[in-house]
């Protein structure tokens, strides 16, 4: 009988054991991005356990390493919550200077990356080191209870930004660490989410290969920061890419001229031009992602802070050199 | 042969961080303390030293890089002084928590505000609390030596703690003075290769390193960076004496001087040690019964050999280049804690001065022999003193 092989290695590094909320998209997000680093590590050294990791405190930390137990199957330090990348920056330099072939894996969450570890993030990025830094974006400080981030998106409720009589919640828009992350000329940026397993896999395989520094940025759902059933993780992640709210992207040595942009499904109409993509009309309205949340309820008694979404979602677009059109839903 | 070379402090450091061979240094600079990451870069760059140099963004990042390196199992050095080290201040919790024998050089600078750059000892003396070992250096050959004893006290399997050595602002980082450098292979013989016991992100043998700690352990985590400084003690006086039977330099952890039939005993740290060892030769001239007492180990605290020092003097004057605010100097709030239970003490008085680079003089420590005459007279005393303090400009 012939025996269909796995789309993903059956190898566990983020092993059963954690301690993360149900639902988690995270979890899901650490899952693949370990397996599909074992790929690439078989791949290019032979040798499927050739990583290290380095984690940022954060949601993703403190539930895969209490003491006594570890839900790692993978070489795994935590320094704090600002350091990921420097602390990566030294694990690197120490397996040169051993001779180990292999690659670092630096982990932090929206809040440990796109703030606080914003500067050694950039350190590590512009001094080269072989690192993939994975920035896991659930949009809040979810470790500490739902705090806003600088990557929190416009009109979210995080208990840092609470909508009220004069606050309509969140009231900037999300920063864009990808592509400050790509001004430093590395070799690999991509953006990913869990709505799309397949190609965040591939993305990591890809990143995991190159010769140098890469930065992914997977978008995952937190049912207990977004307030989102447990079971429509991938759901709402996907939701995500179709409506136009998150971008699948690569870039490449940091060069914005041949910045890839994926389709994003659900029937959105895409026109490119000699291969790129230039335009893109969006079929599903971006309620029918926010309508699935917690977060965003408030935001249906104020459609006017509904439509600035859709024009700083346009802006986003502008900038990846995208013209979209976003529908709003039928009367 | 070792050779002699007359160098600044700061070189010293890096020669002894060119001697101890870390494979990973990560460094930033800073004012005092500039040279020691300019000289190891030299030694990078001609081939001298074998190592990976991470130049960082920021001190904050450069402990961070030396706990990743230290975590996956390499020698590993770096240096700093004043804001950078308190920039590293989080880290260096963590790296003796995380038990990583690191050794960063200091130059010792006093802390903003109001911005100096020149000498005290605020900023380590300010991390005395972090479990790191803290050894203070006299002279520039002290800076050397003290550095290649860090790296072996640090990664003694009984300690397994990191290690910092100060040496004074401008006073040794910037003056010239003839070091001995001692031959590689001694050195080599003296701290051998590091070689981790345990896994260190070997992938073949995977570990979970800086967990998370629930109440039900985070207090045994923390007794066993109590229990190491403790082992550091007997650990320290060991490897000074082989110091010594291999380069010929003694070091105690209390170096006293002249206080055999001392009254007033003074004691210090760094290179106002040797300021005092003179004083206390210029008053022995006119009779007067005073002594000296260099503390070269300051973190684990040498309790038993200060019991020791307070059982020769009636009078033991802390010379401090430091604050403790309600108290005096760490020092005064140290000894103060070491003879507390004691039947017999000396009386203490406190002296804090050079704070910010001021000169201490021979005039400002005649004030605090007057202060100490006055104490060993039983006439009333303060108990904290501010020597040199310019009162008309307040």
């Amino acid at each position: 009988m012939a025996v269909r092989k796995p789309p993903i290695t059956t190898r566990e590094y983020w092993a059963p054991g954690h301690a993360a909320c149900a639902g988690c998209g995270c979890a899901t997000a650490l899952k693949l991005a370990t397996k599909a680093f074992s790929e690439a590590m078989e791949e290019k050294f032979g040798d499927p356990n050739a990583f290290a990791i380095a984690q940022a405190t954060g949601c993703m930390e403190v539930v895969s390493a209490v003491f006594p137990y570890t839900a790692w199957k993978a070489p795994w330090v935590h320094v704090a919550f600002e350091n990921a990348a420097a602390a990566a920056s030294g694990v690197e330099a120490a397996w040169k200077k051993l001779g180990r072939k292999g690659k670092i894996l630096a982990i932090g969450g929206d809040g440990g990356t796109a703030d606080i570890g914003m500067q050694a993030l950039s350190g590590m990025l512009e001094r080269r080191h072989n690192v993939v830094y994975l920035m896991y974006d659930n949009e809040a400080y979810m470790n500490t209870g739902i705090q806003r981030s600088s990557s929190t998106p416009y009109g979210a409720w995080t208990t840092t930004s609470p909508p009220g009589k004069y606050s309509i919640g969140e009231d900037k828009p999300k920063k864009w660490v990808a592509l400050i992350a790509a001004a430093h000329q590395i070799p690999y940026v991509a953006t990913a989410s869990i709505g799309n397993p397949f190609d965040f896999v591939k993305k990591m395989k890809k990143a995991a290969k190159v010769d140098g520094p890469a930065f992914v940025q997977v978008h995952c759902t937190c049912p207990t920061g977004w307030k989102s059933p447990l079971e429509k993780g991938v759901e709402i992640a996907r939701l995500a890419i179709e409506t136009g709210i998150w971008p699948l992207f690569e870039i490449e040595n940091g060069d914005f001229f041949n910045i890839k942009i994926q389709a994003p499904g659900g029937g959105a109409k895409v026109k490119r031009e000699g291969g790129r993509v230039v335009a893109i009309e969006f079929k599903k309205p971006i309620e029918e992602y926010l309508k699935l949340q917690g977060r965003f309820k408030h935001l249906f008694k104020q459609p006017e802070a509904i439509d600035e979404m859709r024009e700083q979602i346009k802006a986003m677009w502008k900038v990846l050199g995208v013209d979209v059109t976003l529908p709003k839903p039928e009367e | 042969m070792p050779m002699r070379k007359v160098m600044k402090a700061n070189e010293a450091a890096a020669w002894a961080a060119k001697l101890a061979k870390p494979k990973v240094i990560a460094a930033f600079p800073i004012t005092p303390s500039t040279l020691v990451p300019e000289k190891i870069s030299e030694f990078v760059a001609d081939g001298e030293l074998d190592a990976e140099f991470i130049k960082v963004e920021s001190e904050h990042s450069a402990i961070s890089a030396c706990v990743g390196a230290s975590a996956a199992g390499v020698r590993t050095f770096t240096a700093t002084a004043s804001q950078g080290l308190a920039l590293m201040h989080e880290i260096l919790f963590i790296a003796a928590g995380m038990r990583l024998p690191i050794v960063i050089a200091v130059g010792n600078r006093s802390l903003s505000a109001p911005i100096n750059i020149w000498n005290d000892w605020q900023d380590s003396i300010s991390e005395r609390d972090t479990g790191w070992l803290q050894f203070y250096a006299e002279n520039n050959q002290e800076a050397l030596d003290l550095i290649l004893i860090a790296f072996k006290v640090a990664e003694d399997e009984r300690v397994l703690l990191p290690a910092m050595v100060g040496f004074d602002a401008f006073i040794l980082t910037h003056t010239v003075e003839p070091v001995e450098i001692p031959d590689q292979e001694v050195v080599d013989e003296f701290l051998g290769e590091y070689e981790p016991k345990y896994a260190y992100l070997d992938p073949a043998r995977p570990i979970t390193q800086g967990t998370l700690a629930f109440p039900a352990h985070y207090m045994e985590a923390r007794y066993t960076v109590w229990e190491a400084n403790e082992n550091a003690k007997k650990v320290i006086d060991e490897v000074f004496a082989e110091f010594e039977k291999k380069f010929g330099r003694k070091y105690q952890k209390i170096e006293e001087y002249r206080t055999d039939d001392a009254e007033i005993v003074f004691v210090t740290m760094g290179s106002l040690a040797g300021t005092v060892k003179e004083y206390v030769d210029h008053l022995r001239e006119q009779g007067i019964k005073a002594g000296a007492a260099k503390l070269t180990v300051y973190r684990p605290f040498p309790t038993e050999e200060v019991r020791e020092l307070a059982k020769k003097a009636k009078v033991l004057a802390l010379l401090e280049k430091n604050v403790t605010f309600s108290v005096g100097g760490a020092l005064f709030q140290d000894f103060s804690r070491a003879l507390v239970n004691e039947k017999e003490k000396p009386i203490l008085v406190d002296f804090i001065l050079g704070l910010g680079g001021r000169d201490v003089t021979f005039k400002d420590l005649d004030e605090a022999l007057e202060i100490s005459r006055k104490a060993l007279a039983g006439e009333e005393f303060e108990e904290v003193n501010w020597i040199g303090l310019r009162k008309e400009i307040l």
